[in-house]
C-alpha cells in the first residue's frame, strides 16, 4: 500500500463524519418522540378523552414524518464502511456481523407490522392493540438503536474477541461480553436517554410556538406537560448515564478523558475544569498553560473520574510520555512494541506462506507477546496518539452546559405546567421554542466528543484510522463527499418543509 | 368473514390509500432509495474487496499484507 495517504484518510473520516451527523438529526426524534407518542396514547385510551386522541395523532404525524426522511440514511455509512473503510470493515466483519444483523431484522419486522398498526389502524384494531403496536414501535426503534451502540461500544473498548492471524480478523469469542461491555451499556442509555430530551425540547419548541400564536393552546399545555415530566426523569437519567460514561472513559479511554477534560498535567485530586478557555496555540509538549482563563472545582475530575477524591487521573503528558510513579506505559514504549507485533505478524505471514511451520510458531508467539499494543504500531510518533484536545474540550462543555440548561427548561415548563400559567410566561416560551435546535447541538456535540475523543483509533488501541481505509484515490473520496452533502441537505430541507407545513396545520391536519 | 390474509391486505390497501402525507413520504423514500442503492451503492460505494477479490482467503491476504506493509511500520 505504501505510505499512508492523509489527504484519503481525511477526507474518509469528513465524509463519515458528515454523513453521521446528518443521520443523527433524525435518530434521536425517532427513538424519544416514539415514546412520547405513547405516553400520549396511553393517556388517551386511559381517559377516553378524544382530545388526548387528536394530540396524540398530531405527535405521531411529525414522528412518521421524520422517521420517512430519517429511514436508510444509515444505510450509507455501511456503504463506506465497504468502499473506503474496507481493512477495518474487514477485521470487525465477525464481530459487527451478529448485532447489526439482529438491528436489521427488528427493524425490518418492526416497520412491516407495527409501523403499519400505528399509522393505518386507527378505527380498525382495538384501541389496546393499536396501544401495544405504538409501545412496541417505541421499545422496537430503541432496541433497534441497541446493536448499533453495541457494534460502537466495541470499537471504543473492543471484549470479548481475539484476533485470528489467519483470518486477519477479529473474531467473537464471547457475544455476552460484547453485548453487556459496561462501555456499550454506558453508550446505549446515555445515548437514548440524551436523544428522549432532544425530543422533549422538540415538542417544548412546537408547543411554545402555538402557545406565542394562541393557537391550539390546550393541546400544546397537555404535552408540555407529559413532556416535561419525561424530560425531567430522561435528564436525571442522562446525568447518571454520562457519569457512568465518564467512569468507563476514566478507565479503559483515559487519553479521551484527559482531552475533553483538557487536562494535560495528571495528578492525585484533579480538579475539573467547570468553566475555561483553552489557550489556541498549546500542542502536546511546548510547556504552554493549556487554559488562558479558568474556573476549576478542587477535587472534581477525581471524583467524577475515579469516584474518590483523592485518585490520580492521568493527563495527556503521562499518558504519552509515561508515569512510572503511576505505574503508566508511555506511548514510545507502546509504539515499539507495536512494531514488534507488526513484525511478526508478517513475519508469521511469510513463514505460513513458505511453509515454515518451526517459524511460523516462533513468529506467532511473539505476536501475541505485543498484539494488545498492535495499533501503536502504525503511530509515527507518540504525539499522533493524542485526539484534537481543543474540539473535545468544547464539545463536551458545550453539551454539559445545555444538558443543564434543559434541566432546568423541564423543571420550569413542569412547574408553570402544573400552576396552568405556562402560557403568560412570555418569557420563557421563546426560550422554549429554541431550545429544539440547541438539543440538536448538544447530541451532535456529544457524539464529536465519542469519536473525535477516541481518535486515532479506529478500535481502541487496535487500529488507527490511518491503517483501516482502502487504497483509494482521495479524489472520489472528495467527490462523493460534495455528493452526499448535496443529498442529505436537500432531504433536510424536505424534512423541514414538510413538517413546517404540518405544524401550520396543527392537529386537525393530522 | 374475510379470512385473515385477505383482511391484512386490506387493511395495507386501505392504509396505502387514505394517506395524506404520507404518500409524499413514501415518494421521498423511494426517490431516496433509488438514489442509493441504484446510483451511489452501484456507482460509486462498490466494496472495495467483494469486487476486487472471490474469496475470502484472498480478501483475507490482501487485508494482511496491507496492515504489515512496511511503510506502515516503518518508523
Amino acid at each position: 500500500m505504501g505510505e499512508i495517504d492523509l489527504a484519503l484518510v481525511n477526507w474518509s473520516r469528513a465524509q463519515f463524519a458528515l454523513t453521521a451527523m446528518y443521520h443523527w438529526l433524525f435518530v434521536p426524534l425517532t427513538l424519544g418522540l416514539s415514546f412520547l407518542c405513547a405516553f400520549f396514547e396511553t393517556i388517551y385510551v386511559k381517559t377516553g378523552n378524544e382530545e388526548w386522541k387528536h394530540l396524540t395523532r398530531f405527535w405521531m404525524t411529525l414522528f412518521g414524518i421524520n422517521f420517512a426522511i430519517g429511514v436508510a440514511t444509515g444505510i450509507i455509512l455501511e456503504f463506506e464502511f465497504g468502499t473506503n473503510w474496507s481493512n477495518y470493515s474487514w477485521m470487525v466483519g465477525d464481530i459487527f456481523g451478529a448485532p447489526l444483523a439482529i438491528e436489521g431484522i427488528v427493524a425490518f419486522f418492526l416497520e412491516a407490522t407495527f409501523f403499519a398498526v400505528m399509522f393505518f389502524g386507527w378505527d380498525r384494531v382495538s384501541k389496546g392493540f393499536h396501544l401495544f403496536s405504538t409501545w412496541m414501535v417505541a421499545v422496537g426503534s430503541n432496541l433497534s438503536a441497541l446493536w448499533i451502540l453495541v457494534a460502537n461500544g466495541w470499537m471504543q473498548y473492543p471484549t470479548g474477541m481475539a484476533f485470528n492471524p489467519d483470518t486477519v480478523r477479529f473474531e467473537m469469542q464471547n457475544f455476552w461480553e460484547v453485548l453487556f461491555s459496561p462501555v456499550a451499556i454506558a453508550k446505549f442509555t446515555h445515548t437514548t436517554s440524551t436523544s428522549f430530551l432532544v425530543a422533549v425540547m422538540f415538542v417544548f419548541a412546537i408547543s411554545s410556538y402555538y402557545l406565542i400564536k394562541g393557537r391550539h393552546v390546550e393541546m400544546a399545555k397537555r404535552s408540555i406537560l407529559v413532556a416535561s415530566v419525561f424530560g425531567l426523569i430522561s435528564f436525571f437519567y442522562a446525568g447518571l448515564t454520562g457519569d457512568e460514561s465518564a467512569f468507563n472513559n476514566a478507565r479503559v479511554q483515559p487519553m479521551k478523558l484527559a482531552a475533553y477534560e483538557g487536562l494535560f498535567e495528571g495528578s492525585e485530586g484533579a480538579d475539573l475544569v467547570a468553566f475555561g478557555i483553552m489557550n489556541p496555540n498549546k500542542t502536546v509538549g511546548d510547556g504552554q498553560d493549556p487554559f488562558l482563563f479558568e474556573v476549576a472545582i478542587p477535587k472534581g475530575l477525581s471524583l467524577l473520574g475515579k469516584r474518590e477524591f483523592n485518585a490520580f487521573v492521568p493527563g495527556v503528558y503521562d499518558l504519552v510520555n509515561g508515569n512510572a510513579e503511576q505505574n503508566i506505559v508511555g506511548y514510545d514504549v507502546k509504539i515499539k512494541r507495536g512494531k514488534q507485533a507488526i513484525t511478526d505478524l508478517s513475519a508469521y505471514k511469510d513463514a505460513k506462506k513458505a511453509g515454515d511451520a518451526a517459524a511460523a510458531e516462533v513468529s506467532l508467539a511473539r505476536f501475541i507477546d505485543n498484539k494488545d499494543y498492535m495499533g501503536f504500531g502504525y503511530l509515527e510518533k507518540p504525539a499522533d496518539g493524542v485526539p484534537p484536545v481543543q474540539m473535545s474540550y468544547y464539545s463536551f462543555h458545550i453539551m454539559v452546559y445545555l444538558a443543564v440548561f434543559f434541566g432546568f427548561l423541564c423543571l420550569a415548563y413542569l412547574v408553570y405546567g402544573i400552576k396552568d400559567t405556562i402560557e403568560q410566561k412570555r418569557w420563557l416560551l421563546p426560550l422554549g421554542v429554541i431550545s429544539f435546535f440547541l438539543a440538536m447541538i448538544a447530541s451532535q456535540a456529544g457524539w464529536i466528543v465519542a469519536e473525535v475523543g477516541r481518535q486515532p483509533w479506529a478500535i481502541q488501541n487496535m487500529l488507527p484510522v490511518g491503517a483501516a481505509t482502502s487504497n483509494l484515490d482521495a479524489g472520489n473520496v472528495m467527490t462523493t463527499f460534495w455528493m452526499f452533502a448535496g443529498l442529505f441537505t436537500l432531504l433536510l430541507l424536505a424534512e423541514i418543509k414538510i413538517m413546517l407545513n404540518q405544524i401550520k396545520k396543527g392537529p386537525e391536519g393530522a | 368473514m374475510a379470512s385473515y390474509p385477505v383482511r391484512i391486505f386490506r387493511f395495507y390497501r386501505d392504509g396505502f390509500r387514505s394517506m395524506t402525507v404520507g404518500k409524499t413520504l413514501w415518494k421521498i423514500i423511494f426517490l431516496k432509495l433509488f438514489i442509493m442503492f441504484a446510483v451511489l451503492k452501484l456507482f460509486f460505494f462498490p466494496d472495495f474487496l467483494s469486487t476486487r477479490f472471490s474469496t475470502d482467503e484472498q480478501r483475507a491476504d490482501y487485508v494482511m499484507e496491507q496492515i504489515t506493509a512496511p511503510a506502515r511500520n516503518s518508523n
